[in-house]
């Protein structure tokens, strides 16, 4: 029941374009208590089928840059295969405290844009 | 749109960086993503957004591919966590309206910091 009610309250946030995604990692590695690996992965296989109906959407309104997207998905593809590599082979415990550096960054980084009464990127 | 060599060089670290942080840390990458279209590129908002979503789409299925390789999906906890992130996110699109986003982001933000300091120590 737990794992549905946090699905459903970082949709929410994801609805309400406030990063769901971002807090869906530390949920489920305090409140299910998965190792920060594994939610990792959750995140990113959960994130699949949303985004798929997302970027369908975003074509049909010719909201996608195709040539832009092309040439920053060759950068992306590497730095993926790159950055989760790494992610497989670190200690979970020190990729929980770089997970919670850039965490940290974010929310200050939300907090501060909130407070300059200005939309958001 | 013509791409100079400058143009490339530019485009492929933003494109390695966001998918050094969606595999490394399993997040979208849309956070580094959409400002960097918007300020760098001068992209539109709307443009930034979708363009992005088709960028991270891949991404996240080479990231999810590596971290399932190293047996760190759970995919049963992933498939509820889909499911109902969808339902939220229909509920938090359709709330959009009647929330004020700004101090919804501003409390948020504060969570996420606090998240953040509570994984770094």
């Amino acid at each position: 029941m737990l794992i549905y009610l946090i699905g459903l309250g970082m949709g929410i946030l994801s609805g309400l374009a406030i990063g769901g995604g971002t807090l869906l990692v530390p949920a489920l590695v305090f409140f299910v208590h998965v190792p920060q690996q594994t939610a990792q992965g959750i995140c990113l296989a959960s994130f699949i089928p949303t985004a798929l109906v997302a970027v369908l959407t975003h074509l049909r309104q010719k909201n996608v840059d195709l040539k832009l997207a092309f040439s920053l998905t060759i950068g992306s593809l590497v730095g993926a295969l790159v950055g989760s590599t790494l992610a497989n082979h670190v200690d979970a415990a020190l990729l929980k405290k770089m997970f919670g550096m850039f965490l940290f960054y974010m929310g200050v980084y939300e907090v501060l844009r909130s407070l300059q009464k200005r939309v958001r990127p | 749109m013509h791409f100079s060599s400058g143009d490339l060089l530019r485009l492929g670290s933003i494109g390695v960086l966001t998918g050094l942080i969606n595999g490394l840390l399993g997040i979208g990458g849309g956070t580094i993503l959409i400002p960097a279209m918007v300020f760098l590129l001068k992209k539109e908002q709307h443009i930034a957004h979708g363009t992005s979503l088709a960028v991270i789409l891949p991404t996240a299925i080479v990231s999810t591919v590596v971290y399932h390789a190293n047996s760190q999906i759970d995919w049963s906890l992933a498939l509820k966590i889909a499911l109902s992130g969808m339902v939220g996110g229909y509920l938090g699109a359709k709330l959009m309206e009647q929330i004020p986003a700004t101090s919804l982001r501003r409390i948020f933000g504060i969570f996420m910091a606090a998240a953040g300091l509570r994984m770094i120590f």
